[in-house]
């Protein structure tokens, strides 16, 4: 009975919590437009296959017949060059979208973190100075050129192109975590874990990291959609996704060349791309506010 | 001397870091799959010849011997043949690298003057329709990547309203200035031809503001908050007590202080510019560096890739080197503090 | 007695905040005469610097709001003054010396810079030569006791001790010779070995420049030194006004008694004693008396009606239903 009671005061506690975080969240109407983006791009992203209109158009379909149409109710956003309809390959290109965006992020975040918080918590040691070195070296030129370099060397495909947009990714992770990190490490509470003879292990991802939580959650709503912006950069020089597949920068690149008369091949995932980076961007304007971050 | 001592350490800092990005370029182009000897000769040279090919350029070493002659030749500005021109790339690069200048200073200037201008006025008229407009179009231009600004332009004022020339630098039928500074409106003002200068900066405006709308918006919006919060600090108070009309706060205290932050960013906006230009380059086919790297990238022309980031790594540098200093004089707690901390 | 310099009337402030007005200042009467030394004590956010702010119009407008009352400077409505007047107030009528010296001082502007632009714009009959301009931020300077002045004018707040920066404040006060000096809480962001070298400053500059001057702190010793006259503020009104002497000899607001006792003794009698209850909430204020909810004499009028001051002998007002009559 008394644990019952503990366990639902616990629940109501929580659950207080959780409306006060989205009352934080949601004081922003744009932060809304943004979470309903993202959820609505996820859901076509997931879905693809049943709700486009033409799931067979995804790949090397070709169709001479209905070849280069312009928006209408049959392809509500026209026909490319091979007759595909542009709806439904944007549907698809979402998949990629997102997949690039997770897959980096998910490549990127833990070393990223792991060695910022090393550097930070160790800092003025040799450790630090060797860590936020490269990560100094990584940061001197321009992001995109770097992936673009990587990407190069390799085989151009989908999965090349995250490698390479990884390697140039955890530098800035690396960073603002070893921010944090050098600050905390001379607050009482870690001086606590040091003294009671805490693991270096502890004291980093006990002690050190959950301060970190909400400006890392920060970061990575308002980077997925950069990475899918870089990631469809790559694929739009030809470094990245190949054709046939339905990614948005490929695609981009292609319509490029039948511009301005079929200026619907290239314009619709021109839009596609800024409606996904402006939802990643609402949202994690919202997520800032509802976790008071300062500024990632 | 306080500047001379600021400038010898940060130049001794790119230097370490030109150095380490040097190896990481090198690594990159060659531990990553595939023969540098075979690439260069072509799949149809007889093996004999690849073989002599890489005694001659040591690729038969090990890595840091080979580093050691590349990191010789680099110093002396050989970065090798280009397997796609077949000349020297440091020849290209010459060749090629005005063009990228002269867009990516046109844009950055764009992005510093329209951005600060832009967020003073949001500040100034804070919580107005013209405050509320810019804060919109700024946050489209913050998330909108450049190559979609780029073909969107080209769509509309290229081709619906047919206002400015949608490819290269200079419209055909137009003579090229004589090349003195390489960039080519410059030249033609050099030379007194206000046809050519005029035509090239038709060419210059749509990949110009295509590339800075990206660093504009973000500089918009940093000068408006800087200002607006500064606005709410105790000196601003006192200077309004002290009878200093509102126009002297504004223009002379305020702003001083309000674009530290701003000049700040301005380094990385510029990276991500010079980023970008290697897209919107490409879109209106531009004759730069940056179109010219691209086609090394997908022939992997690798003595051009890696020219081509060393060269991105020092335009790069020398921008924050630039940066640096005016943030320091702008803001005197930087200047001193590194004094005191020497 | 001296005429009347500046008169606060019945002023009420509130700040928007999401969720409402914030109703800071509840009726504020305050009036300083020529020539005198006035104390404003009240504990941290009773509104003593935004009533200071407010007679030099630089309080922050919106989220500030001034819904009733009149500030009168000589007889002129501060409130009402068109850009002109109003800059020749700010310029020689009255002078502020901020709590914090570090937040008061531009940090990108060298303090010549900022005393002599002080100095350019006070006077808004003539314009001052650069060189005369010099001169006096020069004389400022030494006037405040700080060594090396022409090395001063080009050092950077940061160069400055915290001591030496809130100097540099003094000096631009008194270098307009404004004819009121509003001092809020001068020496609290100091070291305590060093506020009482500045407040000693303050003292002599005062006395020797003949300025009236309104001390804000909640330093019930400072003003016992200090003033002539004492006002007690608590949540946005005045509880009781007197002569120095007066209000601690005599301290009749419950508030005021209960102030005095909660100051620690040198003699070691123990403890001092706190003040139950907290401030009051400014979105919600309590209804009448603010003060009745902590009031160990509330009485049921103290909740519905806001007591007046009611006069007590000579120059002595208290705001509390226990004087009435």
């Amino acid at each position: 009975m008394e644990m019952e009671l503990a366990r639902s005061a616990a629940l109501a506690r929580k659950w207080e919590r959780a409306k006060r975080l989205w009352y934080k969240f949601s004081r922003n109407p744009l932060s809304i437009v943004g979470l309903v983006t993202v959820l609505l791009i996820g859901f076509i992203a997931a879905f693809a296959p049943f709700i486009s209109p033409y799931p067979k158009h995804a790949s090397g379909y070709v169709n001479f017949s209905e070849a280069s149409k312009p928006p209408s109710l049959k392809h509500p956003l026209g026909t490319d060059v091979f007759g595909r309809d542009v709806l439904s390959r944007i549907f698809f290109g979402y998949r990629f979208s997102l997949m690039m965006g997770v897959v980096v992020l998910s490549l990127v975040v833990p070393p990223g973190v792991t060695l910022g918080l090393l550097a930070g918590y160790l800092k003025g040691t040799w450790v630090d100075t060797f860590i936020m070195r490269i990560t100094d070296i990584f940061v001197a030129i321009p992001p995109l050129v770097l992936a673009l370099a990587v990407a190069s060397v390799l085989t151009p495909s989908v999965f090349n192109a995250m490698m390479a947009v990884s390697l140039m990714w955890w530098p800035w992770y690396c960073r603002m975590v070893y921010g944090i990190a050098s600050s905390l490490r001379n607050e009482f509470f870690v001086q606590a874990a040091e003294v009671t003879g805490a693991s270096r292990w502890h004291i980093l991802f006990r002690e050190i990291l959950p301060n970190c939580y909400a400006p890392i959650f920060t970061k990575m709503s308002l980077d997925m959609g950069w990475v899918i912006l870089i990631g469809s950069a790559l694929s739009f020089v030809g470094l990245g996704a190949q054709p046939p597949t339905p990614d948005l920068g490929t695609m981009l690149a292609d319509g490029a060349k039948y511009m301005p008369d079929q200026w619907w091949i290239a314009v619709f995932p021109a839009l596609a791309i800024m409606i996904v980076v402006l939802g990643f961007n609402l949202l994690g304007d919202g997520i800032r506010d509802m976790l008071e971050v300062e500024e990632v | 001397m306080r500047l001379l001592i600021f400038l010898a350490r940060r130049l001794g800092y790119s230097i370490f870091v030109l150095l380490g990005l040097s190896i990481l370029v090198f690594l990159i182009a060659r531990v990553m799959p595939g023969d540098p000897a075979r690439m260069a000769m072509g799949p149809r040279a007889p093996e004999w010849v690849v073989e002599r090919f890489r005694t001659e350029m040591h690729l038969d070493k090990p890595l840091y011997v080979q580093y050691y002659y590349w990191l010789r030749d680099a110093l002396q500005g050989k970065f090798g043949l280009s397997i796609y021109t077949r000349r020297d790339v440091s020849q290209d690069i010459g060749e090629f690298f005005p063009a990228t200048m002269e867009l990516a200073l046109f844009a950055g200037i764009i992005m510093g003057v329209f951005g600060i201008v832009l967020g003073v006025v949001s500040a100034r008229y804070a919580n107005s329709w013209i405050d509320n407009s810019v804060r919109v179009i700024t946050y489209m231009g913050v998330v909108t990547p450049a190559y979609v600004f780029a073909i969107l332009f080209l769509l509309l004022f290229g081709y619906v309203l047919n206002l400015l020339p949608t490819t290269g630098r200079l419209s055909p039928g137009v003579p090229a200035p004589p090349t003195r500074t390489g960039l080519v409106t410059l030249d033609s003002l050099l030379a007194g031809n206000f046809t050519a200068f005029f035509d090239a900066l038709k060419h210059l405006i749509m990949p110009g503001i295509a590339l800075a709308l990206g660093g504009l918006s973000q500089e918009a919006r940093i000068t408006r908050a800087s200002i607006t919060e500064n606005l709410q600090r105790d000196f601003i108070a006192l200077e309004r007590s002290q009878a200093i009309p509102e126009r002297v706060i504004m223009s002379k205290y305020l702003l001083k202080l309000s674009l530290i932050p701003t000049v700040s960013i301005l380094g990385l906006d510029f990276a991500s510019l010079l980023g970008n230009a290697f897209l919107v380059e490409m879109i209106f086919n531009w004759p730069g560096m940056s179109r010219y790297g691209i086609h090394a990238m997908l022939t992997k022309d690798l003595n051009a890739i890696v020219a081509v980031i060393m060269i991105f790594g020092v335009i790069f540098i020398t921008v924050n080197i630039i940066v640096d200093l005016v943030v320091s004089w702008l803001d005197p707690r930087i200047r001193l503090g590194a004094e005191r901390a020497k | 007695m001296a005429e009347a310099l500046l008169e606060i009337r019945e002023l009420h402030i509130g700040f928007e905040v999401y969720g409402g007005t914030l109703k800071v200042l509840n009726g504020v009467d305050l009036m300083v005469r020529e020539g005198e030394k006035v104390g404003l004590v009240g504990e941290t956010g009773c509104g003593k610097t935004t009533t200071a702010k407010s007679t030099l119009r630089i309080l922050p407008m919106p989220p500030a709001r001034i819904s009733r009352g009149e500030i009168l400077f000589r007889g002129a409505d501060i409130l009402k003054m068109g850009p002109k007047e109003i800059r020749r107030v700010q310029g020689q009528g009255i002078s502020m010396i901020f709590q914090d010296p570090t937040a008061a001082l531009n940090p990108v502007f060298t303090i010549g810079e900022q005393l002599m632009d002080a100095i350019r714009y006070s006077n808004s009959q003539e314009a001052l030569g650069r060189r005369e301009i010099r001169a006096r931020a020069i004389q400022a300077l030494k006037d405040v006791a700080l060594p090396d002045p022409e090395r001063i004018l080009e050092c950077y707040p940061i160069q400055l001790s915290g001591g030496m920066r809130q100097r540099v404040c003094i000096a631009m006060a008194i270098a307009t010779e404004a004819e009121l000096l509003i001092a809020d809480e001068p020496t609290t962001s100091l070291d305590v070995t060093i506020q009482a070298q500045v407040l000693r400053l303050l003292g002599n500059l005062v006395q020797e420049k003949e300025a009236s001057t309104i001390l804000i702190t909640h330093s019930l010793g400072i003003v016992r030194e200090w003033t002539d006259r004492v006002y007690v503020m608590y949540a946005g009104g005045m509880v009781e006004a007197a002569k120095t002497r007066e209000i601690f000899a005599r301290p009749l607001h419950p508030y005021t008694q209960l102030l005095m006792r909660a100051v620690p003794k040198l003699t070691g009698e123990g403890i001092a004693e706190g003040i139950p209850g907290r401030i009051p909430d400014y979105l919600n204020p309590p209804p009448g008396c603010r003060f009745h909810p902590r009031c160990p004499y509330a009485m049921p009028i103290c909740a519905q009606e806001r007591p007046p001051f009611f006069p007590r002998g000579e120059d002595h007002q208290v705001a509390c239903f226990l004087y009435k009559g």
